[in-house]
């Protein structure tokens, strides 16, 4: 089982307390009204599905119940960073060089 | 004040090793808030706590802080009502969300020299990281619980109704499963 480190319990916590909820850092426009169908196509529907470090969300469900950002490895499902939602995404060359 | 509850006041199980038993009607309220918290903790007669699973309590309260921004209130039933007055006086000056939820869940005593273990049958995080005097919310068989660490070998759990009969049958057949193992150096 992966062991998510909850950056609000500040704590290392078994997998099957928390809920995974997507790619992290997708903006929705500020005016909706003003975006194209393009746009809203790549709002909606557009993931980068990486081979790698990918930025995700998660959500402490069985805990706090907030949502947080994290970036994983999806080759060896290891978590680089967690982060609190709303910080900026962390660097990821100085990630790579800790792990 | 009435409430509807799937699990009444009973022992479940009773063994050497862990005793599990249903409690009584609780009084709870969940509370939301976030900024500065003077106002709330003169309405409540306590210092909320700021730290996840950290408690504190007063004459006939107790506040665990589940989140960044929440908390839950355990008191008597019939002085739900009053608390919630006297936080809706200080509505004005500290915005928050405070509901009674008192029938919403069930409290389970567990209780033993191995009650750390029972719960350990379907709770993946390590029960002693919940400290003596701390409580945590955490999963137990699936079902969203809330832990509570009373005394050395002395835990609470609150769980929702709907989900309180099936985490009471895993408790008792877990409880059964302790009860038949053989006493350490016996």
């Amino acid at each position: 089982m992966l062991l998510i480190h909850c950056p609000y319990c500040d704590e290392t916590l078994p997998e099957a307390e928390f809920t995974y909820a997507g790619q992290a850092h997708i903006v929705r426009a500020r005016t909706p009204s003003d975006q194209t169908d393009a746009e809203w196509e790549e709002f909606l529907f557009i993931r980068e599905n990486v081979r790698g470090p990918h930025f995700e969300r998660w959500r402490h469900f069985h805990g706090c119940g907030r949502y947080f950002n994290a970036v994983r490895d999806t080759v060896s499902d290891r978590f680089l960073t967690t982060y609190k939602a709303g910080e900026p995404r962390p660097d990821l060359s100085e990630l790579e060089g800790r792990a | 004040m009435k409430t509807i509850t799937s699990l009444t006041p009973a022992m479940l199980a009773d063994s050497a090793a862990v005793r599990v038993e249903s409690l009584g009607p609780q009084g709870r309220i969940s509370l939301r808030a976030r900024g500065d918290l003077s106002a709330l903790n003169g309405a409540l007669g306590l210092d909320l706590p700021t730290r996840i699973g950290h408690r504190a309590s007063t004459e006939g309260m107790e506040a665990l802080c589940l989140g960044p921004d929440e908390w839950v209130l355990v008191l008597a039933h019939d002085r739900v009502d009053a608390m919630l007055a006297a936080l809706g006086a200080v509505y004005d000056d500290h915005p928050h969300s405070a509901t009674s939820i008192s029938g919403r869940e069930v409290s389970l005593l567990i209780d033993g020299p191995r009650a750390a273990e029972l719960l350990a049958i379907a709770c993946p995080r390590d029960i002693a990281t919940i400290a003596e005097g701390a409580g945590r919310r955490t999963v137990f068989d699936g079902a969203s619980v809330v832990i509570w660490h009373d005394a050395p070998g002395r835990f609470r759990m609150d769980v929702w109704n709907s989900f309180a009969s099936f985490v009471a049958q895993t408790l008792i057949t877990g409880a059964r499963e302790l009860a038949a193992e053989p006493v350490e150096g016996g």
